[in-house]
């Protein structure tokens, strides 16, 4: 079977689930509403086609001036002024209005089409966006001669080989308002922006593509400091390394009961229990002990500021403080439902890339529940743990469970995406309030069956081990 | 409402947009020539751009019909499109009668 030749867009995800790309040497429509991130698409296309890929552009805008274009998309890192001096990238804004026009009698759009084919020549170009050649409906009256012209606009653009993408405007029941559609009939992406409970998610979908396989689903995707990325489900986050190297947990009790070592470098561990069990008292051990070893973190707070946590593991004898002062330690704040689930993802991968840290916690991820339906947070949680494992960053994740709930039900059903899950419960027992921890499960490693007694003290928390020897024995 | 018809020697600079020797462009450049001859006497200068030869003065005017004729003067800047057949919308479109019904002839 021939495959299709593909242009890699470079735009992270989006050639994944293209299986490559855009269909090279067609057209590609991406169609959605106002503000669905088509522009930014089509720009990020050509960006990255100029500036990785050494396949020049062509951007013919019919909405917006080169100043404003260049001003919109600077904020996601794209310099055009410097790829428009370098020869890469040529800009031609069309401006259409009908009422400065009058028509009279036969015409056709060779104007256009002549533009067009300087612009291609001027930079030698690979690549075509039209941003969006609905506007010419705006400004011209006949519809019979548009629909000519933009038919052989289409074949024109075929018969000289560019990659094109072509915006449109969502229509009422259409997917575009003027049926570009019909004219463009290799691939079709469909992009959504949609507001649930308050919360802005973005999604991608591939409604058409012609000859090719492509993922079916509707993709989230961000808009962040570094253009788009669509998080795709099926993620390739399983071809991570799975490294040997162990870390501490912050408590030798509580590395004796995980193989004597402690977690996995790289690995995800998740900590539930119900409130007052000492979730973030484990969490501020974990990135104690990593300060200690001269290791950065990344504290993500979602419940609490940061002076409140530093005051309250002072109080159980953890200073993290000095580690604030220098530098090792990041305690970031936020309420995701402040920033929306999509715009939260963003914050965090980039404080991440900034930091560059060796552990990250999240305490806790309830919180991003209330952001987003349950499928999006744990697609989000999903992107967010396979980019710490590519880093070999650990990660600790802190979920509160209801009291009476069962501790095994996670709000989010993100157990599986953990390799270590450790319980808290608290009992009462002769008029005295009790607690116990077990490691439910611990890839890889031997791990201890006991419920351990613990303490929250003025000195960290402490472990009582019974029997510190018995091990469940064998890696799965 | 503008004046019906312009008095005194005022130039016009008009600019017609063609794109090689095409029927329409040819039809185009005729039509104006006549329409300049009786209407505006000596006082106006054409010039014929063929974006053919020269691609890169299509953005200046936002030129993107063929044929499309600019008037550059007098002020302010207008654009007609077409083979301009319709006479009587070129005089509309060139401000020599005033747009609406029966404005027509002067």
């Amino acid at each position: 079977m021939v495959t299709l030749p593909k242009a890699a867009t470079g735009i992270t995800g989006l050639d994944e689930i293209t299986g490559g790309g855009l269909p090279r040497g067609r057209a590609t429509l991406v169609c959605g509403a106002a503000g669905s991130g088509k522009t930014i698409l089509a720009t990020e296309f050509l960006v990255r086609g100029a500036s990785e890929l050494d396949e020049h552009g062509v951007f013919m805008t019919f909405e917006e001036s080169i100043e404003d274009l260049t001003a919109d998309v600077a904020s996601l890192g794209f310099d055009l002024t410097a790829l428009i001096a370098q020869k890469k990238i040529v800009i031609d804004y069309v401006r259409v209005n009908r009422h400065e026009i009058e028509e009279t009698g036969e015409y056709d759009l060779e104007g256009l089409f002549i533009r067009l084919d300087h612009a291609i020549k001027s930079v030698k170009a690979k690549r075509v966006v039209l941003d969006t050649i609905e506007a010419l409906f705006a400004g011209f009256s006949n519809l019979g001669i548009l629909r000519v012209e933009l038919t052989r606009l289409f074949r024109w653009l075929k018969d000289r080989g560019v990659t094109a993408v072509i915006t449109g405007e969502r229509g009422e029941g259409t997917l575009t308002r003027h049926g570009l559609e019909e004219y463009v009939s290799d691939a079709v992406i469909l992009l959504d922006h949609r507001v649930d409970d308050q919360v802005s998610t973005r999604r991608l979908r591939i409604v058409k593509y012609r000859g090719s396989s492509h993922g079916s689903d509707e993709y989230p995707f961000l808009i962040g400091r570094n253009g788009l990325s669509v998080l795709p489900i099926t993620s390739l986050g399983l071809q991570h390394e799975a490294s040997l190297d162990r870390v501490s947990t912050g408590l030798e009790a509580l590395d004796a009961m995980l193989g004597g070592k402690g977690f996995y470098r790289g690995s995800s561990i998740l900590i539930s229990g119900p409130a007052g069990t000492g979730k973030s008292s484990l969490a501020a051990h974990f990135v104690d002990a990593a300060c200690r070893r001269g290791e950065r973190g990344v504290y993500f707070l979602f419940e609490e500021s940061p002076g409140q946590c530093i005051r309250n593991m002072r109080s159980i004898g953890i200073d993290l403080a000095p580690w604030i002062k220098n530098g090792l330690l990041h305690v970031r704040a936020a309420r995701p439902a402040l920033l929306g689930l999509e715009q939260h993802l963003v914050a965090m991968h980039r404080e991440i890339e900034e930091v560059g840290p060796a552990v990250v916690v999240v305490d806790p991820i309830n919180d991003l529940t209330s952001a987003g339906a349950a499928n999006a947070v744990k697609a989000t949680l999903l992107r967010l743990v396979d980019h710490l494992k590519t880093r070999h960053i650990t990660a600790l994740f802190s979920s509160l469970t209801s009291g009476d709930a069962h501790e095994q039900t996670t709000d989010t059903n993100i157990s599986s995406l953990m390799d270590t899950w450790i319980l808290l419960r608290g009992f009462e027992k002769n008029g005295q309030r009790h607690r116990g921890l077990y490691v439910l499960k611990s890839r890889g490693m031997p791990h201890s069956d006991d419920i351990c007694p613990y303490r929250i003290t003025g000195h960290g928390v402490q472990l009582h081990p019974r029997s510190p020897r018995t091990l469940r024995g064998g890696a799965r | 409402m503008k004046p019906v018809a312009r008095k005194g020697a005022e130039q016009w600079n008009l600019r017609l947009y063609v794109a090689g020797q095409t029927p329409k462009c040819i039809s185009a450049f005729a039509n104006l020539k006549k329409l300049c001859e009786e209407r505006l006497g000596g006082n106006y200068s054409i010039e014929i751009i063929d974006l053919l030869k020269k691609p890169q003065l299509a953005s200046g005017d936002q030129i993107l019909a063929i044929p499309t004729l600019v008037r550059r003067l007098p002020p302010p800047l207008k654009k007609i499109i077409g083979d301009l057949s319709d006479t009587e919308r070129v005089l509309v479109g060139l401000d020599l009668v005033p747009k609406g019904p029966g404005g027509a002839k002067s």
